[in-house]
């Protein structure tokens, strides 16, 4: 099994992540689009620890597993304050820091 | 039959490849959240399936525990507790951006095309499993935990003040009492 599969794999992730953020406007959805692009780069970490043989790369994606987790945890608090001031998930109409 | 069982990795690898980019179409193409979430949860238990394919099955059981159980239950959580009544409306937004998400579209299909083809041009290498640890060969959590802990432990430890620091912002951010003091002068 080459690595590159999974490369391609992991490309295409990547790219359908940052498509997600750049199109939707639901802050929720654009969330689930980075822990799309995290996981990602988790695929290129362990094809990576496999083509080498070296583990390091496993130990990166289980710091890069506790980052998304945080990020999920502040991310989903952000939209629950949001949504407390102004009701809605919508990034558009969210244009406070704007100027 | 014989093809099939030489072939049997690659096949499971289509499958799991197919699965995860489908989930990861629907996360970005579904409009309720609630189905794009579950759809992001078929990515996650098809990318376990990848880590299990690429000998890292202590990282297959922490994807599924953090990320199934974890991250999924918190979209979720937060999704019935906004309860958005209006989702925001999408297709003007859409409607522009459409040559642009046809020039990505060529560009990324020309990029798979180049890995494909740069695949069947490389042999297959089939490294030695990943479980020799100072000479002895032990599981792969083993092997993750020896590196973790003798490597990598200031990263350990810098990670764990993250956590800390990400739960302490989840926790100011979620209070009540925000609204009140906006309105404060």
């Amino acid at each position: 099994m080459a690595t590159s599969h999974y490369l391609v794999l992991s490309l295409v992730l990547f790219t359908l992540g940052v498509v997600g953020i750049v199109v939707r406007r639901n802050f929720i959805t654009v969330l689930m689009c980075v822990e799309l692009i995290l996981n990602a780069a988790n695929i290129n970490f362990i094809a990576f620890a496999r083509q080498l043989g070296d583990l390091s790369g496993q130990v990166f994606a289980v710091f890069v597993i506790t980052i998304a987790a945080a990020e999920a945890a502040i991310g989903l608090g952000i939209i629950v304050a949001l949504v407390r001031l102004k009701r809605t998930v919508n990034l558009d109409q969210v244009s406070v820091m704007e100027g | 039959m014989d093809w099939f069982l030489a072939n049997f990795a690659t096949l499971v690898f289509y499958a799991l490849a197919v699965v995860a980019v489908a989930g990861g179409v629907g996360v970005i193409s579904l409009r309720h959240p609630v189905h794009a979430a579950l759809s992001l949860l078929g990515t996650f238990l098809a990318v376990a399936g990848l880590f299990v394919l690429q000998r890292a099955e202590f990282l297959a059981a922490v994807q599924i525990l953090i990320y199934a159980g974890g991250v999924m239950v918190l979209f979720l959580f937060v999704i019935m507790l906004v309860n958005v009544k209006t989702l925001p409306n999408e297709s003007q937004f859409l409607r522009r951006l459409a040559p642009v998400a046809g020039a990505l579209g060529v560009l990324l299909g020309v990029l798979v095309g180049v890995g494909a083809w740069a695949a069947t041009r490389t042999p297959a290498a089939d490294p030695a499993p990943l479980v020799q640890v100072a000479g002895e060969t032990v599981g792969n959590t083993e092997a993750v935990g020896w590196n973790l802990y003798r490597d990598y432990l200031l990263p350990f430890e810098v990670v764990s003040i993250v956590l800390l620091v990400a739960m302490i912002g989840a926790i100011v951010m979620g209070r009540k009492e925000l609204q009140e003091k906006e309105e404060r002068p």
